[in-house]
């Protein structure tokens, strides 16, 4: 068992962490936005919808079983004996939060912390399944993802399981390491987006007979761009409060992790929006959004140990990735994600819990809160990581969404997507006043 | 064909979790993890070219 990262720190460092936990909700209000205004005009209300019940239902989730199943350091948890080394599966906490002192102690802000990550995580897929997936289907699959997905590699990762343990059990490094959520909140996030995607599959009239996409642009980027700053607010918030709570930081040390945040995503949209003015000839809004997005995804992973050029070095590489991956999930992989969720998420989270273990700077044993540290071997326990997000992670996720399709189908009728997801399942439109439907099923 | 990337993607974790069990020595472990993620990124071929253009035609 790993001692708490916590364990040296003031009750002054717990509040600070407490109010910057309280900015969390602005990114998931950013990625509202951001899937909604690159969605239709004629899904916009049931996109907005559709987020406040995921958050809803996340919340509930973790609630009831999914903080028990996650832990915290220190806390009870089963463990396997593997190879001779103890390994902690998952914890086993009280539901619903019962026999927790739930007044500002390190795992009552893990809670509170673990309650918006969720719903952060859980907005992710909705951009990749915007426009044909059901309501009840979001949140059915929103509670597999809070209640069991998301708290079993939270746990491993921020409740002290066999993946923190790496560094006191085989020398590698500090063990995984994930300051604000990279591979825990943006990549869990993001596979689940490419599993929906898989098993909604692609919008009618996406792609021709040939194969070939066709462009169905987002409807309001203004929306889109709005919430790219106000995600930056969030991030600002998850980035230090995880620095903090996950990996000790002094709160002092959340300057560096914001700095580094804010240089990441900008570099980030730069380098799409320079990217697409060279290959297209202007700069194209959605891509640098998605840009902005990676580079706070990818930020998430080392930004309390990484000097301010190396953010922007991950923010350049996340830009290019980003920019890139959009174009060859959508025209090499048929795989239509009109959010670009699966880009900027899974992309930019493993991309920046891979730039742990390239160019971080970890302080020794004793200098960072309680854990060990190994004489090397940080990048290969952040690839361990990659590999259980990739290897385990994906399938899980994708196993559990095909049973619950299986018994409740995930994706709406035809004649919702015709009609909207607002009229068919809200009955009214989010711009009644104006809005004038194109048909796009006409044959081309 | 999915069945099996996904099965491949799960032996690929297996690898890499067995290299960290079973090997002591830094090389060997470090090559089967290297192994193990190569079998994953295999499996996840297999299962993007499991997965066709579903649904999204023009019918």
């Amino acid at each position: 068992m790993i001692p708490a990262p916590t364990a040296g720190l003031s009750y002054a460092a717990m509040m600070i962490c407490l109010a910057l936990i309280f900015l969390v909700p602005c990114a998931a209000a950013g990625l509202a936005l951001i899937s909604t205004g690159l969605g239709r005009s004629r899904s916009a209300s049931h996109s907005m919808m559709a987020a406040m019940c995921v958050l809803a239902v996340a919340a509930l989730a973790y609630f009831v079983c999914g903080f028990a199943w996650q832990g915290f350091p220190g806390g009870p948890a089963h463990f396997a004996s593997v190879g001779g080394k103890q390994w902690s599966l998952l914890a086993s906490g009280h539901f619903f939060l019962r026999h927790e002192a739930l007044d500002g102690v390190p795992a009552s802000l893990a809670a509170l912390l673990g309650m918006l990550s969720v719903g952060l995580a859980a907005l992710v897929p909705l951009g990749s399944g915007a426009d044909r997936w059901r309501l009840g289907a979001c949140c059915a699959s929103t509670a597999v993802l809070a209640g069991w997905t998301y708290p079993l590699f939270a746990h491993w990762v921020w409740g002290g399981g066999w993946l923190a343990q790496l560094g006191t059990n085989y020398g590698l490094g500090r063990g995984f390491v994930d300051t604000g959520g990279a591979g825990t909140i943006q990549a869990v996030g993001g596979l689940t987006a490419l599993s929906i995607a898989w098993l909604l599959g692609a919008r009618r009239g996406k792609y021709m007979h040939g194969g070939m996409p066709t462009a169905i642009p987002g409807h309001n980027g203004v929306l889109v761009i709005l919430g790219c700053v106000l995600a930056l607010v969030g991030w600002l918030g998850l980035n230090s409060s995880g620095a903090i709570l996950y990996n000790g930081a002094d709160p002092g040390q959340t300057v560096l992790a914001a700095i580094n945040t804010i240089l990441s995503a900008a570099m980030a949209a730069l380098t799409a929006a320079v990217i697409t003015q060279a290959r297209f000839g202007k700069p194209d809004a959605s891509l640098a959004a998605n840009g902005w997005i990676g580079g706070l995804a990818a930020s998430s992973g080392a930004c309390a140990f990484v000097s301010p050029a190396a953010a922007a070095g991950i923010g350049l590489l996340t830009g290019a990735l980003v920019t890139l991956s959009v174009e060859w999930f959508e025209v090499h992989m048929s795989i239509d994600d009109p959010g670009g969720s699966i880009s900027a998420h899974a992309m930019g989270g493993l991309w920046g819990v891979l730039s742990v273990g390239l160019f971080a700077r970890i302080p020794a044993a004793g200098e960072l809160g309680g854990q060990s540290n190994g004489d090397g071997g940080q990048w290969l326990a952040q690839l361990v990581g990659i590999a259980t997000l990739i290897g385990f992670i994906l399938p899980l996720t994708y196993g559990l969404n095909w049973l619950l399709d299986r018994v409740y189908p995930q994706r709406v009728a035809a004649e919702g997507e015709r009609q909207g997801m607002d009229l068919y399942e809200l009955g009214a439109g989010a711009y009644p006043e104006f809005i004038v439907h194109n048909d796009e099923f006409t044959e081309r | 064909m999915r069945l099996f990337g996904f099965l491949l993607l799960l032996a690929g974790w297996g690898i890499v979790v067995c290299a960290l069990a079973l090997l002591a020595a830094d090389a060997p472990r470090i090559a089967f993890v290297l192994a193990g993620i190569g079998v994953e990124i295999a499996g996840l071929v297999l299962v993007i070219r499991a997965h066709p253009v579903r649904r999204g035609v023009h019918e």
